[in-house]
């Protein structure tokens, strides 16, 4: 089999517009939540989000920068902000021009849980009040899912697969998963994989809340919400952003001189085949999918030294930690275990990618970020090392992303310093 | 410049993302300011809405230039 490494990164986080000042802020321990500013929220359980933040927020987001003027106004942020993520993310790996024969082997798979639900939102609105002849030509293609990696495609000129991953929460890694497969199949030698999403809308806040999954104890101090095995936690904050990866054929890579920031060595997926939102009790499905990927990668659990975890800040933490006790043993051999959705909320479609380039940026800095408001860890997490509060320099060679989505779908991956 | 032209040429410049000098009354919509058939559907869409004019499908596909579309509401409008 061919191998995949990653060359390339991008980032739009509630922390930062780019992949450093991300970082810099989740390792520094700063919280992206906040009361809503998108729409009036006042009437909703749940009034907290970790929005990405306006062009004049210290670390806000220019959509100008990488997105035309009339993209923007006709497709949804989730479409803009995995735009930008992928241009940050080819102009990492220095990607940017390449020659048609080149173009037929780099694809994009970007994929997305929900879609464009605020413009289904809006254009509803405007069908219910001003009929069919208002609804916008541009609805259908500026709210579908696979549209990041159209207008991917179409903006650098990628001609290899095209595709778009849908597995609600798990869709990031399931993206990069898959995508890495496409590479080590020959399918193609760059694959632009991972994940975005923007659901801070009043039909998303008012779904989710419906379904009892967000966070509604903390509306007053939204930067407390999000609390992954804390006793006090009680629900999701919702994130919005994207993470896109450059993966690209190790040899390729090499003969081109690239910066290599990984190898992406394992994938596991499974499904729990229970419940359409609860996790199986015994963490079933997600101790089969760390399996698969740590079986697949050759290494052995001891070799893993940071554990980024789907961690939502739900009842579902503890059921997570326990099929990972069961694999790693109790203390984990010694891994450090965290969730960043603790600082950037869940970005759903988005987490999985998002998360294992924290992953990967763990691999290259020797830090593993925090697990935010760990103020009392639930019973059972004794003798884990959950890194409350501040992030931990120490020894990182081998990183697992573990990301789980609505359905019972799971997906893990196993990455290593190369 | 007529109120009418004035009005139109600000929405095109907004949706299409152009600059105003651009926006000449000769300027067709698809060979200089860029558009494609869906931005025009959009642009008439926009036109109906400023002006409070009906654009039938027919009447719509013969508008290709800023002047057309200016002179066709300058005729329909009440």
């Amino acid at each position: 089999m061919r191998r995949v490494v990653v060359t390339g990164l991008g980032l739009v986080t509630p922390l930062g517009a780019d992949v450093e000042t991300s970082w810099a802020n989740l390792i520094a321990g700063k919280s992206g939540a906040g009361t809503i500013t998108r729409f009036d929220a006042s009437n909703q359980a749940c009034t907290v989000a970790c929005e990405v933040k306006p062009a004049d927020h210290p670390w806000g987001f220019d959509p100008g920068k990488r997105v035309d003027h009339k993209v923007q106004r006709q497709v949804d942020p989730f479409i803009v902000y995995g735009i930008d993520a992928a241009g940050q993310a080819l102009e990492d790996a220095g990607l940017t021009e390449m020659t048609l024969e080149e173009s037929y082997r780099a694809g994009v798979s970007i994929g997305s849980g929900i879609g464009g639900l605020p413009g289904i939102e809006s254009e509803s609105i405007v069908l219910h009040e001003k009929g069919p002849r208002r609804v916008s030509p541009h609805f259908v293609h500026g709210r579908l899912i696979n549209l990041i990696s159209g207008q991917v495609s179409i903006k650098y000129g990628l001609r290899g697969p095209n595709h778009a991953v849908v597995t609600a929460c798990s869709t990031g890694a399931h993206s990069i998963g898959d995508a890495a497969r496409m590479i080590a199949m020959d399918d193609a030698d760059i694959m632009l994989a991972g994940g975005a999403e923007s659901t801070v809308c009043p039909i998303g806040i008012a779904g989710f809340a419906q379904a009892r999954a967000l966070c509604t104890s903390f509306n007053d101090t939204p930067e407390k919400a999000s609390r992954p095995y804390d006793k006090d936690r009680d629900g999701f904050v919702m994130g919005e952003g994207a993470g896109v990866v450059v993966l690209e054929e190790y040899e390729h890579a090499k003969a081109r001189g690239a910066k290599i920031y990984a190898e992406v060595i394992g994938y596991g997926l499974s499904g729990d085949a229970y419940h359409v939102t609860a996790p199986h009790p015994d963490g079933d499905g997600a101790y089969r999918s760390m399996e698969m990927a740590l079986k697949k990668s050759g290494l052995k659990p001891s070799d893993i030294d940071y554990i980024n975890a789907h961690g939502t800040s739900t009842m579902a933490d503890m059921i997570e930690l326990g099929a990972t006790q069961r694999l790693f043993g109790k203390d984990l051999g010694g891994a450090s275990m965290s969730s960043t959705k603790s600082a950037i909320g869940h970005l759903l479609g988005g987490a999985g990618a998002v998360e294992s380039i924290f992953c990967i940026l763990a691999l290259r800095d020797q830090i593993v970020p925090p697990t935010l408001n760990l103020d009392n860890p639930d019973e059972g997490a004794e003798g884990v090392d959950l890194v409350p509060h501040v992030a931990k320099k120490r020894e990182v060679r081998a990183v697992l992303n573990n990301s789980f989505g609505f359905g019972g779908t799971n997906a893990s991956l196993v990455m290593r310093k190369i | 410049m007529s109120e009418t032209a004035e009005r139109v040429k600000k929405i095109v410049v907004e949706h299409l993302g152009v600059e105003a000098e651009k926006v000449t009354e000769d300027a067709s919509f698809i060979d200089d300011l860029g558009a494609d058939s869906l931005d025009i559907v959009e642009l008439v869409m926009a036109f109906e809405e400023e002006f409070g004019v009906e654009i039938p499908d027919d009447a719509a596909e013969k508008i290709t230039t800023v002047k057309d579309a200016i002179a066709y509401i300058d005729s329909h409008k009440g």
